[in-house]
C-alpha cells in the first residue's frame, strides 16, 4: 500500500480528473494530458508510477457486464477468525471474485462476484461453499438507485 | 456477446495499454484496425457496457481510510422513493435495494459512504437516518478494515 502523503499536486490532479472521460481517439493520452496541462509522456509515466505504487488499482475501461448478459452479485461469509487465512485464499483464488473486503461484523467477508453469464454466479457460490465449508449469503441487487464510484483525493489530516 | 467486444473486454479488463496509441496497440493485438477498435469502444460507452474509461483508485491510498457500508431496514412501501433520495446525496457512491436475510439480517437498503475518519462517516450516517425518518426500523454500518482483493471483472479467455 502506498503512502498517501507521497501524492504530489500532479498525482492528485490526475487521480481527481481522470476517473472518467478518457478519450477514444488516436492519441488519447496526448489529449488527456493537454487538458491536465501535462505532456503525453509525462502522463503515461505518472500513470505507470501510480499503478506501481498501488494508488491506482487499474487504468482503463470499467465494464458493466450486466449490459451484455453477465451478472454481478454481492455476497458475504461469516468466517471463523481461526480460519481466516485459509478462507481468504480460497475465495480470492476464484477469478469470479472481483472485489473482496474485510468488514467489522458477524458477516466479516464481503465480496462481489462478476460472471459472464448469470448461471456463473450459482457455480461460483457452489465452488466457494465447497472450498471453504461455509455458507455463502448472496445479496443480489433488486434495484440500483445510484452508482458513481468517483472520489476526489483527500487532504492529509494530522492529529 | 459479440465476439470482438468480448475479445476487447478480455484484452482491456486488466487495463488499457500505457502507450501513446493504445487503441492502435489493441488493434494490432486483435488483428483488426484502430478505427474498428475505437468504434467498438464508443459503441460500448454509448450502450453502457463500459461505464467509464479512466483511473480506478485504491480509495485507502487517496485518503478514504473510513469506508462504511451502511445498511437500513426500510419499510417496503417507501424503500424505492427513499432509495432514490439517498442515492442523490453527494457523499453516497453506491445505493442499492437488496434482499433481507431474516431473521439475522433485516436490512434491505445499502448505501456506501466514504470519509477520512469514522466520525465523518458517522456524521453522514446521521444525515441518512434523518432523511429516512420513521420509515427506517433499524440500521447498522459495516466498516471495512482491509481490501482483500480489488481486481475488478476477470472474464476467462
Amino acid at each position: 500500500m502506498s503512502d498517501f502523503s507521497l501524492l504530489d499536486a500532479v498525482d492528485r490532479k490526475i487521480v481527481d480528473q481522470l476517473q472518467g472521460g478518457f478519450p477514444v481517439c488516436d492519441r488519447p493520452y496526448a489529449a488527456a494530458a493537454a487538458t491536465l496541462g501535462l505532456a503525453e509522456a509525462e502522463l503515461i509515466e505518472r500513470l505507470q508510477g501510480l499503478l506501481a505504487r498501488g494508488v491506482l488499482t487499474r487504468f482503463g475501461p470499467l465494464f458493466q457486464i450486466e449490459r451484455v448478459g453477465g451478472a454481478f452479485v454481492l455476497a458475504a461469509l461469516e468466517v471463523p477468525e481461526a480460519d481466516w487465512e485459509r478462507v481468504n485464499a480460497a475465495v480470492n483464488a476464484l477469478p469470479e471474485v472481483a472485489h473482496n473486503y474485510r468488514r467489522e461484523h458477524r458477516f466479516n467477508m464481503w465480496f462481489v462476484l462478476a460472471t459472464e453469464k448469470p448461471e456463473g454466479i450459482a457455480a461460483a457460490i457452489a465452488k466457494i461453499e465447497a472450498d471453504t465449508g461455509l455458507t455463502v449469503h448472496a445479496f443480489p441487487k433488486e434495484r440500483e438507485y445510484f452508482v458513481e464510484m468517483k472520489l476526489a483525493t483527500r487532504e492529509r489530516r494530522h492529529g | 456477446m459479440d465476439e470482438l467486444d468480448r475479445r476487447l473486454i478480455l484484452a482491456t479488463q486488466r487495463g488499457l495499454p500505457l502507450c501513446a496509441q493504445p487503441y492502435e496497440a489493441l488493434a494490432a493485438e486483435l488483428g483488426c484496425d484502430a478505427a474498428t477498435v475505437m468504434r467498438r469502444f464508443d459503441d460500448m460507452l454509448a450502450r453502457g457496457v463500459i461505464r467509464r474509461i479512466g483511473a480506478v483508485p485504491n480509495h485507502y491510498a487517496i485518503g478514504y481510510t473510513a469506508n462504511g457500508m451502511s445498511v437500513w431496514d426500510v419499510a417496503d412501501e417507501h424503500v424505492d422513493e427513499l432509495g432514490e433520495r439517498i442515492g442523490r446525496l453527494p457523499f453516497v457512491t453506491h445505493c442499492y435495494r437488496r434482499p433481507r436475510h431474516l431473521p439475522g439480517w433485516p436490512y434491505n437498503l445499502f448505501a456506501m459512504l466514504h470519509g477520512d475518519s469514522r466520525d465523518e462517516v458517522m456524521a453522514r450516517i446521521a444525515v441518512v437516518r434523518s432523511l429516512l425518518g420513521d420509515a427506517c426500523r433499524a440500521d447498522d454500518v459495516l466498516f471495512s478494515t482491509a481490501i482483500l482483493k480489488k481486481t475488478g471483472l476477470r472474464l476467462a479467455a
